[in-house]
């Protein structure tokens, strides 16, 4: 095995997925919520730094989704609440 | 009209100037949203160890599309599981929304022209400016970021009002964010 780095398929994402992280929070984009304010959001419960949080607002903004963070199904339902106190749109959803 | 949006201070604290008109409004909405968002006494034979740690014993998706906004279901294909999860968490995220939206009536009681607000207090009114345009904005069937009165509403349509109390509160929420982030140029400016 050399020590080049190796070719991977999968998608890059913005979010750590693994094995044990099953569970993702989606959050969907809506024409009340501001951008501003949920790169807020994103900045302030997540503590994304400002470059992610902005990047995750885009792509729900321009895709219509994204997959914010991921876990247990425990630590997904708490980020679920958590979006929805702060009124984004979110959902929770197996990552098959 | 001498009212402007919130803006940090040289002092680092966050203020907005209101008339008396436009407190009187805001105070008026924010106490509608209190009436829509306060839950329902617990019912008698609700199990009172539930009931205290909040859990519900019967709820499922609100009717009024705008309260559904403000408590949606956490799950897209699964009624079953998302009913489950409201039991466990309606009760609580009524309860901080109620409490940001008292934030917000004691503000605005114990302010006058001048609105300053300490960094608790900004985060609950962030958090109730989002829920009245959440609100509004399902009302109104806003559906598009850069809101504009429809072409086919007349201008002496009741609505005409809602619109640009809509926009009002967009204009204040936008300023509160940004005056909270501190980041003026960094963050992305909706207004465009």
């Amino acid at each position: 095995m050399g020590i080049a780095p190796m070719e991977l398929d999968e998608p890059i994402s913005d979010v750590d997925i693994s094995p044990d992280k099953p569970w993702v929070t989606i959050v969907w984009n809506d024409p009340v919520n501001l951008m501003s304010y949920v790169t807020y959001v994103f900045m302030t419960y997540f503590n994304y730094p400002k470059e992610k949080a902005q990047k995750l607002m885009t792509d729900v903004h321009l895709e219509g989704r994204a997959v914010v963070s991921a876990g247990t199904r425990e630590e997904m339902e708490r980020d679920v609440t958590a979006m929805h106190s702060y009124g984004l749109w979110a959902t929770m959803q197996k990552d098959d | 009209m001498s009212s402007y949006g919130f803006r940090r201070t040289l002092t680092g604290r966050i203020s907005c100037r209101l008339e008396e008109p436009e407190r009187s409004l805001l105070a008026h909405l924010t106490r509608q949203l209190i009436e829509m968002v306060e839950p329902e006494a617990p019912q008698e034979d609700q199990d009172p160890l539930a009931a205290m740690v909040g859990i519900e014993s019967d709820v499922s998706r609100p009717s009024d599309p705008a309260v559904a906004r403000l408590f949606p279901d956490a799950y897209l294909d699964d009624a079953t599981a998302s009913d489950d999860f409201r039991r466990y968490t309606e009760r609580s995220l009524r309860s901080s929304k109620l409490a940001n939206a008292h934030t917000v009536l004691d503000t605005l009681d114990s302010s006058g022209e001048k609105v300053t607000l300490a960094q608790g207090p900004a985060a609950a009114w962030l958090g109730t400016l989002n829920d009245l345009r959440l609100v509004l904005g399902s009302r109104l069937g806003v559906t598009d970021e850069g809101h504009q009165i429809p072409e086919d509403v007349s201008e002496d349509d009741p609505s005409v009002g809602l619109h640009h109390i809509y926009d009002w509160l967009t204009y204040l929420q936008e300023t509160l964010v940004q005056a909270m982030s501190g980041l003026v140029s960094e963050l992305p400016d909706d207004r465009g």
